[in-house]
């Protein structure tokens, strides 16, 4: 059986396309203002890149912020549980799932059949999501990839105030005019935002392994600051991005036997 | 070029104070200091009387900035510091004033200042300042009963408006006018967090808006914000906003619609209230003083 | 007078209100070491009241220090509010 899992992301839109244990394509593209339109361009990507057509697959599920306007298929699953379901997929003995993408913050904490038992969800505000890290690399003038590398080099814990990203975009401000280090800057701010996701975290409870999902996983300064955050190692699957898509393609699996 | 790139979002600095008044023959000279994170005001009061102010920029240091203020406030006049008999600090920054007597919140020096500028039928006063909102609930006396403060989060403050302003190349204080003049008014900003809005504006000008009634859609976005704040302590009539944005008609007549209430209007410059109200508390305190004395 | 500390946010509206009328007739002020992340301190406010207050430190982040008290499941009574005899404190979230 061949599967598709497209996960609507309010930045990125990510088509997975699974068969059996092997996946066959991933795919993805900026959300923009047309979801819809993106969902089918990296579609179409992945039809290409995996040599299939549309005939060859046999279900579709849908997942993230704009599951709704879907094109392909009405079927769908929560953001919260294709993390789960994606996530305990990979690592089946991860309890607690931590997923941070661009706009907001998740924490879910799923039994062994990879199930939602509880979940905290932070979003609408920028200081607890992924932007925070962008809009603060943006004011240091550092690219995004190297800001959070950044934070692994400095040895000195400075406090950061602002609990809101347009403040501490100020405060960032003033650090530097201090001539403050950038990579203790860069460890202040993934300490703070580390922070705010753990204090959700504590929400659902930790048990058992814990793993981190969505785009910013890729940071390793947050990774770090969340592990020192929670004395535990965090678990970072391959393709942290389309855990989503996978738990959204599995649940197709799933529901079509 | 960054050394040319306009600062929209700066506003103008004055001083003023009052010609036909005399200090010399004043009993009681008193003042209020209040350093806000953004602008700081001075505020001198010959017995209970306005008689001169500033506004000005907080600097980086607070201390300093009490003082620039305070002598702004006193330039002209010919009156000195020592001259005055009390004074208040009050602001984030109150507890930094170093020739102050003694430090009140802003929110009891808000209430007490409104008190004075709208008269003793003012219930509710919403403070919109630069980097916080601040909604009070006061008796006939000026005594605060209820208030809160958000002073976390930038939606709802002066600085939302500022990101705004400088994203849309717009001075600060041409924002609200220019938000009214649009045809037809059209749905809020969805976002509250300003991060979030202004990628939301960015989309909406690449959909062709134009700037005025991005502004319109953000203004009326940071009115239904500033709602849902007053809801939480309750309004209650007569009701009135000060602080900078009070003078951003865009925020305050949308804000009036939505709340089905008018705002009252002062002859006093909405911006000193804290700075007035630290200024009367101050009288109060120096008359207690010289009772005990006797 | 209704002290409101705390915050509004994108995400929600989070504030620990305090009746400080009942809180300034109460002698001991239990909440302050009731409270397990020590966020209450005892003030002399405006009018020279002697009440509780949330410190500034904690005021723009009570959502998240108030969270191990605030499981998403089964949340057991808040210490705090529990242990106000004069139930004074009151938490909108
Ligand atoms: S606190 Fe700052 S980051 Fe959070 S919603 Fe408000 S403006 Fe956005
Ligand atoms: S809920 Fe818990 S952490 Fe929050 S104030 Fe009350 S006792 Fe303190």
């Amino acid at each position: 059986m061949i599967t598709a899992g497209i996960d609507l992301g309010a930045k990125f839109v990510k088509v997975l396309f699974l068969k059996d244990d092997e996946v066959l394509a991933r795919t993805q593209e900026r959300a923009g203002f047309e979801p819809a339109e993106a969902a089918k361009r990296a579609f179409a990507a992945a039809l290409s890149e995996s040599g299939l057509t549309e005939n060859d697959l046999d279900a579709i599920c849908a997942t993230g912020a704009g599951r709704q306007v879907s094109p392909f298929t009405r079927e769908s699953i929560t953001e919260v549980g294709a993390a789960a379901r994606g996530t305990t997929y990979l690592h089946p003995s991860v309890r607690t799932v931590i997923d941070v993408g661009g706009e907001e913050g998740r924490a879910v904490k799923c039994g062994d059949t990879g199930k939602v038992e509880d979940f905290a969800v932070n979003e609408q505000c920028a200081a607890g999501a992924g932007s925070f890290t962008e809009t603060i690399a943006r004011a240091l003038e550092v690219p995004l990839e190297e800001f959070g590398k950044l934070s692994l080099k400095s040895t000195k814990t400075i406090p950061m105030n602002a609990q809101c990203a347009v403040f501490a975009e100020s405060e960032v401000v003033s650090l530097m005019h201090a001539k403050t280090p950038k990579e203790d800057i860069s460890r202040a701010v993934h300490d703070a935002i580390a922070s705010r996701i753990i204090s959700m975290v504590r929400r659902v409870g930790i048990s058992n392994e814990v793993a981190l999902i969505g785009g910013v996983a890729y940071n390793p300064g947050f990774v770090d600051a969340l592990e020192r955050g929670m004395e535990t190692k965090v678990v970072v699957p391959e393709h942290p991005e389309y855990v989503g898509a996978l738990g959204a393609a599995l649940t197709a699996r799933e529901r079509s036997k | 070029m960054a050394e040319d790139k306009k600062e929209f979002w700066r506003w103008k600095e004055y001083n003023w104070h009052d010609d036909t008044k005399d200090w010399k023959s004043a009993e009681t000279i008193t003042a209020g200091v209040d350093v806000g994170s953004v602008s700081s005001q001075a505020v001198i009061m010959l017995d209970g009387e306005l008689y001169a102010y500033s506004n000005m920029r907080t600097g980086s240091d607070s201390p300093d900035s009490a003082r620039k203020a305070m002598d702004w406030a006193l330039e002209g006049t010919g009156l000195t510091l020592e001259g005055i008999h009390f004074i208040v600090g009050t602001g984030y920054g109150r507890v930094n004033v170093p020739f102050s007597n003694r430090a009140i919140t802003e929110i009891a020096c808000h209430a007490r200042g409104g008190n004075m500028m709208y008269g003793n039928t003012v219930r509710t006063i919403l403070d919109m300042g630069g980097q916080d909102c601040k909604a009070i609930l006061c008796d006939e006396r000026g005594k605060v009963s209820n208030f809160l403060m958000n002073d976390k989060c930038a939606a709802g403050t002066g600085r939302g408006m500022e990101v705004f302003a400088d994203l849309l190349a717009v001075p600060i204080e041409e924002v609200g006018e220019l938000s009214l003049d649009v045809e037809e008014e059209p749905p809020p900003v969805s976002s509250t967090c300003v991060v979030f809005a202004k990628s939301e504006a960015t989309s909406l000008l690449r959909d062709g808006w134009s700037k005025k009634r991005v502004l319109a859609a953000y203004c009326s976005a940071m009115a239904l914000r500033v709602v849902g704040l007053l809801e939480r302590i309750g309004v209650e009539k007569d009701f009135a906003i000060t602080g900078g944005i009070a003078k951003n008609s865009g925020v305050v007549i949308r804000l009036e619609r939505q709340l089905g209430l008018k705002a009252l209007q002062s002859k006093y410059d909405t911006q000193i209230a804290g700075a007035l109200g630290a200024a009367l508390f101050a009288k109060t305190l120096v008359e207690k003083k010289r009772k005990q004395a006797v | 007078m209704k002290a409101n500390y705390g915050y509004m946010d994108g995400s929600g509206e989070y504030y620990i209100t305090i009746d400080t009328d009942p809180c300034n007739d109460c002698a001991d002020h239990p909440c302050v070491s009731a409270c397990p992340v020590g966020m209450f301190e005892i003030i002399v406010d405006d009018y020279d009241d002697e009440v509780a207050a949330i410190k500034e430190e904690n005021r723009k982040k009570v959502k998240y220090d108030c969270a191990p008290c605030k499981p998403v499941t089964d949340r057991p009574p808040l210490p705090c509010v529990k242990a106000c005899p004069a139930d004074a404190i009151t938490h909108s979230w």
